[in-house]
């Protein structure tokens, strides 16, 4: 029983705290190595684009980008629905953690869309579906951390973030489908299954960078988690033993 | 369980008869909100019947929102929110009453008073008729939505802020649909297609919204 894994274990901030130290440095240094990889094929190998020239390499970072902000808001309606279903503790950390990351995400991608959209489509923004739905994205995890920054109660505001997060899950893909319909520019995903519109170079490239943007994202996460555990735990023995141990 | 919704949306009625400058003040807030737009963008007839859809649509989500945060706070500080909670049926029974009693009193009059308004736009007939029927139609969902926005921010400071940073993004999709049959409509393309789906999340939101809120509002209780 001693050497076994047990991820139940893991759900106990204090068990978690060291394990979430023990792994940050792990996944910072792959994510710098996927990011180191993923430039150079991104911005050194990959070739010019016949159309777009060279400006088209702001997709390495806009594109992951995109995908973590949205890939970050579905592990946050999933943490938030084990939190509310099991009434474990460490799912509203978690969500709570990763809420200014996918926030960030949403930011970066937005950004350096507009950057892109003023050479390609000659305009810094338009009102094209997907930009607005990113949009509203973002507006979703402001709403999301304003929720939580208001309520004192730890216990209420990850219940509440919880379940706001879960009605905006239910959400997101109406939202996606009326601005779609409402009104579309933006060029289709180059990237389906099977059958890619763009040079391998280019896809590995966007893959690393995707990896890069995971990592960190995990990364970021696990130390911002460990400062809401001491925060939220600063009453319980573990704390206060590890605060002694680390204040010599 | 008619019997309960019923009973709930009569109290809440009585309640708000009593209180009526609470209703006609956000009327109020509606037509003054509408009016000032032709004074900020200037009164071309042209310009004015292409905003007029989502000008009065924007007005109504934000009409809305200004009588929501009223919803639970009375009957929360009160403790008749908790008396509600602790009774044997279902909270979302409740809501469903309190949702349909808001509409009524806050819904409903954005409907009636929306084709006067679109007059002052210039809008056709045929606009206005289908203005209103999308008021009508979109205005239940809005009010569903809020209510968890509502239950939410329950108690908390600053809670009417916060409550449009949470329940405005959720709002998008109406006000797309309810603008959007009105513009459709001038543009000669008929707007059944929006008015269908205005009715499809109307119809949802007041199916699902009363169980998420009745959740949210039990987090409040805690």
């Amino acid at each position: 029983m001693k050497d076994r894994l047990n991820l139940y274990r893991l759900a106990s901030p204090a068990t978690f705290y060291p394990f979430a130290g023990a792994m940050i440095p792990f996944f910072a240094a792959v994510s710098v190595v996927f990011g180191l990889a993923g430039l150079y094929l991104g911005m050194l190998v990959a070739p010019t684009d016949f159309q777009q020239g060279e400006g088209y390499r702001i997709i390495f970072i806009h594109v992951p980008a995109s995908w973590m902000s949205m890939f970050i808001y579905l592990i946050m309606a999933g943490w938030a629905a084990i939190g509310l279903a099991f009434n474990t503790r460490l799912s509203g950390m978690m969500a709570q953690a990763l809420a200014p990351t996918g926030a960030l995400m949403a930011f970066i991608s937005l950004w350096t869309g507009a950057f892109w959209g003023k050479p390609m489509w000659g305009a810094w923004w338009v009102w094209d579906a997907r930009l607005t739905s990113e949009l509203i994205l973002l507006f979703l995890y402001i709403g999301y951390m304003a929720l939580t920054a208001a309520i004192d109660d730890a216990r209420r505001a990850d219940k509440a973030g919880g379940l706001l997060l879960l009605v905006g899950v239910v959400n997101v893909p109406i939202i996606y489908f009326s601005v779609k319909w409402w009104n579309t520019l933006h060029q289709g995903s180059s990237i389906a299954m099977g059958k890619s519109s763009m040079a391998t170079t280019m896809l590995w490239g966007m893959l690393l960078m995707a990896m890069c943007f995971w990592m960190y994202s995990i990364a970021v996460a696990f130390m911002r988690v460990r400062t809401i555990m001491l925060e939220r735990e600063r009453h319980t023995d573990w704390v206060k033993a590890l605060l002694a141990g680390d204040g010599k | 369980m008619l019997k309960i919704i019923v009973s709930v949306i009569g109290r809440d009625l009585k309640l708000a008869m009593r209180r009526q400058a609470d209703i006609v003040s956000a009327l109020f807030f509606f037509i003054i909100v509408v009016s000032l737009f032709p004074l900020g963008v200037g009164p071309e007839p042209d310009l004015l019947r292409k905003l007029a859809p989502g000008v009065l649509w924007v007005a109504a989500l934000l009409a809305t929102m200004l009588s929501l945060p009223r919803l639970f706070a009375d009957d929360h500080r009160d403790g008749t929110l908790e008396q509600l909670a602790l009774a044997p049926h279902p909270l979302g029974l409740v809501v469903t009453g309190k949702v349909i009693a808001h509409w009524l009193v806050s819904g409903l009059p954005l409907a009636v008073i929306a084709p006067i308004l679109g007059i002052q736009f210039d809008l056709s007939n045929d606009a206005l008729l289908v203005l209103t029927l999308a008021i009508l139609l979109g205005t239940p969902a809005l009010s569903g939505i809020g209510a968890i926005g509502a239950a939410l921010t329950l108690g908390l400071r600053g809670g009417g802020v916060l409550l449009s940073l949470l329940v405005l993004p959720l709002y998008i999709p109406v006000l797309i649909f309810g603008a959007g049959a009105v513009d459709a409509t001038v543009a000669g393309l008929g707007g059944e297609g929006h008015l269908s789906l205005l009715a499809a999340m109307t119809f949802a939101s007041l199916g699902f919204a009363p169980w998420a809120t009745a959740a949210a509002l039990k987090i409040a209780l805690e």
